[in-house]
């Protein structure tokens, strides 16, 4: 889309606030890598509080197109929080106040003139708990077509195959479509609730922890899945499980007290981090 | 003994004992009305007794055994009776009927002066429209001016089927047709009060009214010729009857509900008199300043009363809960504003009524004649205590019901699947909509059930704004708009209060109040298992919140 100017912007980015990144790409073995990707998401000193204490500092990054993303660091650290930024969802809770500005094609969406539904149609979300709705499965799936007013069936049908198809979700559930959601295992629901949040064909997908609740193999499924969306869509995603951030994601960012410590590609980060913090953390001696 | 402590024995005891306890007053409660309500309808045999009064004369009595206690003699001696011994004496309270004869319905013997007790088989009972019931023998009909005196028993039973058939005749032209004449001539007179209001009553506008009032006149004469014939027909035969003593009476065929030989009666045709006798006990209007006949108007009254209730205190409500849960912010004042409306539902009934006559009936009331019913003035249209008003009294009074139950409901949506719609790109107030809302309706449902419950079983305020006595129309009739909001209404509530306390002849309205009582509590399951089941359809529905 617009990636070049998007890039030209980010090319020069304040030195300060990358400089723990650059300097870990420029010692890291993959030098290249972040710099040539075009960028979707920028966050620039991005600070957050929850009335007056402070749960994000200062963080700046550049979130790179049609890649994974991977945000981990110990509980309590400020990942989903910095998550929950890319789609504005922390305006749903009393007393947050935030500083600094998110770039989503040129765009500031922390500005208050931006329209947040709109916003949230661009960034999609899943959440730690699968979330369907009590209604249908065919209903869950055409429930953002059916928010922006599209009721045409031909449409809907269409879209709700696609949707399902992408969350590799369709052979299973073909045949019962007008069943409840809920009568589904968890991992089900869980990429019912991706299928759900693809079928608006946002820009973004941010999953929140999205394999936390479930069984091995539905996470295993998952992550298969997120491997095949990443060409489509830009991919966030929170864990806490460090394996799977260095399965699923191709450039990994580690978070420690609410401040960005290191965000490298994924090999890097894990094989060879610049900060202390992040070797600690990834060898085990906290967190 | 501390082990047993220990062990939360005695903790099970108490608890299942305080459950035992209130099991067995409320069903208690519930079999002692609906046996004594029940069985009142029951017939009866009807003795015909020989009984010695205390000045030594013989008297014949034809009656029916109401109720049996035991007094001591001593106690009678005091009274200044004549019985011997010391022991507990039966005395017997019976119903004699017959008022018109004997001043009273009803009468005592005690056991040492009745001489002999027997059961006739011929002996008669009329329900009658006034005067209370006749018990005697059938002595002879007079049917078209010719006497009749063999097969009397089949030619009365012919008589009534007959006057049946006239009596709904009298009853349709009545309340149907004469009914909307009326109805169309007052408003023709409202009309030409309006004109009048206006200065618009020209000379063309009085003749075209009326014109329209010659052709309603021209019709109703017709109907009131139709009636008049229908009345002499109906009047034409009588029954003379004979009571207990040999006094002879003639009775109209008119007059007579039902008639039945309760002794020839098997138990089948007991029980088909007995469920004749419900049936008119529900579906008939009350005769007799309430203490015969049915209640029907009053169960029309407390159903529509309820059902208007629950249209107005639902969206109210509901959305005052929405509301105060979703968009205000919370703090200190919404927290006195949730305190508030809790404590609300904690003022006694009686000061909803007042309220409800101060500022609905007169207030409103009075500026909507003011504005809308200028041509009715002085006589109120909805300035006067109404179904309308009733409605709106009680909604006021069960909506922190409402209110709480809903709050609750929407409290339990889990934040989750308000996030998953909302990161779909809808907005709050879609979220609230397609999502927390459908999920969140059978609290709504609970909210309901309980004002329901609650409004059906109040009286006190219904006293003041709009409940009466005797509603000669029901709120809902064949006369355009057909739901008429003004009119005062009867209720069973105040039915058993009415029939209870207010009657001219308690010992006999007893029964009633027991079967009033009874039927409210009926009504009221019924009007609480229509909204459980509507309850429980939506919980299979909106399953989700258990996991």
């Amino acid at each position: 889309m617009s990636g070049t100017p998007v890039m030209s912007q980010v090319q020069q980015p304040e030195p300060k606030g990358h400089s723990i990144d650059m300097s870990s790409l420029s010692t890291g073995r993959e030098k290249s890598s972040l710099s040539e990707e075009t960028i979707c998401l920028t966050a620039n000193d991005l600070s957050l509080f929850y009335g007056e204490k402070q749960a994000l500092f200062n963080v700046s990054m550049q979130i790179p197109k049609n890649k994974a993303t991977a945000f981990i660091g110990p509980s309590g650290c400020g990942k989903s929080t910095l998550l929950r930024c890319f789609n504005r969802m922390n305006d749903l809770i009393d007393d947050v106040t935030i500083k600094g500005e998110i770039l989503l094609d040129d765009e500031n969406i922390l500005d208050k003139r931006v329209n947040v539904a709109d916003l949230r149609r661009n960034v999609g979300m899943v959440f730690q708990k699968p979330n369907p709705f009590p209604k249908s499965i065919y209903e869950n799936v055409a429930y953002g077509l059916r928010i922006q007013g599209i009721n045409d069936r031909k449409i809907l049908d269409e879209t709700v195959e696609k949707s399902l198809k992408g969350a590799a979700l369709w052979d299973e559930v073909k045949d019962r479509l007008s069943e409840s959601a809920l009568g589904m295992s968890g991992g089900q629901q869980q990429r019912l609730v991706i299928a759900r949040a693809i079928a608006v064909e946002p820009e973004v997908l941010l999953l929140d922890e999205p394999a936390s609740a479930l069984d091995p193999i539905s996470t295993l499924k998952i992550e298969e899945l997120i491997h095949e969306l990443k060409d489509k869509y830009t991919i966030v995603i929170v864990t806490h499980n460090m394996q799977q951030a260095a399965r699923v994601s191709d450039y990994t960012a580690f978070m420690y007290m609410g401040k960005l410590i290191e965000f490298s590609d994924t090999d890097t980060l894990f094989t060879a981090p610049s900060q202390k913090q992040t070797e600690d953390y990834i060898t085990g001696r906290y967190g | 003994m501390k082990t047993w402590f220990k062990s939360g024995q005695p903790w099970i005891w108490l608890s299942g004992g305080a459950i035992g306890i209130c099991l067995v007053a409320v069903i208690g409660l519930l079999l002692l009305i609906a046996v004594r309500g029940l069985s009142y309808f029951w017939p009866s045999d009807i003795q015909s007794i020989v009984y010695v009064e205390q000045d030594g004369s013989e008297k014949n009595i034809i009656a029916e055994i109401y109720e049996e206690t035991e007094v001591e003699a001593a106690q009678l001696r005091q009274a200044g009776m004549s019985v011997e011994g010391d022991d507990l004496i039966p005395r017997y309270l019976l119903k004699t009927g017959n008022r018109e004869l004997y001043g009273l319905d009803f009468r005592t013997v005690i056991q040492p002066g009745i001489k002999s007790i027997s059961q006739p088989e011929d002996i008669v009972v009329l329900e009658r429209t006034e005067w209370g019931n006749f018990y005697g023998y059938i002595e002879h009909l007079t049917i078209d001016g010719e006497k009749v005196d063999q097969d009397t028993w089949q030619a009365l039973e012919k008589q009534l089927e007959r006057a049946d058939t006239i009596r709904e005749s009298i009853h349709h032209v009545e309340r149907s047709e004469i009914g909307a004449i009326n109805y169309q001539l007052e408003k023709l007179r409202l009309k030409q009060r309006r004109y009048e209001l206006e200065h618009a009553l020209t000379p063309e506008v009085i003749a075209d009214l009326e014109e329209e009032k010659a052709v309603l006149n021209q019709q109703y004469s017709v109907l009131m010729e139709k009636l008049g014939q229908l009345y002499t027909e109906i009047r034409k035969n009588t029954v003379t009857m004979r009571e207990a003593e040999g006094t002879v009476k003639d009775i109209n065929i008119a007059n007579i509900v039902s008639a039945l030989q309760p002794n020839q009666l098997g138990v089948f045709g007991k029980l088909g008199a007995y469920f004749g006798k419900i049936g008119e006990f529900l579906l008939d209007e009350p005769r007799e300043a309430n203490t015969e006949g049915g209640v029907f108007p009053a169960i029309f009254g407390t159903v529509m009363m309820v059902l208007l209730m629950a249209v107005v205190v639902t969206p109210f409500g509901v959305i005052s809960a929405i509301y105060l849960r979703e968009y205000a912010k919370q703090g200190p004042i919404t927290r006195l504003i949730r305190i508030s409306v809790i404590n609300l539902a904690g003022v006694p009934s009686i000061v909803y009524g007042v309220f409800g006559l101060g500022f609905f009936v007169y207030f409103l009331g009075g500026s909507i004649d003011a504005l809308f019913y200028p041509e009715a003035l002085p006589a109120p249209t909805f300035g006067t205590p109404g179904l309308f008003w009733s409605s709106l009294t009680l909604a006021l009074l069960t909506v922190p019901v409402v209110i709480v139950a809903t709050e609750e409901g929407l409290a339990r949506i889990p934040r989750a699947i308000r996030e998953g719609s909302l990161a779909l790109g809808a907005t709050k107030a879609e979220t609230l909509w397609r999502v927390v809302i459908p999920m969140s309706s059978p609290a709504m449902m609970t909210g309901l059930i309980l004002a329901v419950a609650r409004a059906a079983g109040e009286v006190a305020p219904l006293m003041l704004v709009g409940v009466v006595k005797l509603a000669p129309t029901l709120p809902l009739d064949g006369n355009f708009p057909f739901l008429h909001l003004d009119r005062k209404f009867m209720h069973l509530g105040f039915h058993i209060y009415d029939v209870g306390f207010q009657s001219p002849n308690v010992e006999a309205a007893r029964p009633l109040v027991y079967a009033t009582a009874f039927l409210l509590v009926l009504v009221i399951v019924l009007l609480n298992l229509a909204a459980i089941s509507i309850r429980n359809r939506l919980r299979e529905k909106y399953k989700a919140l258990e996991s």
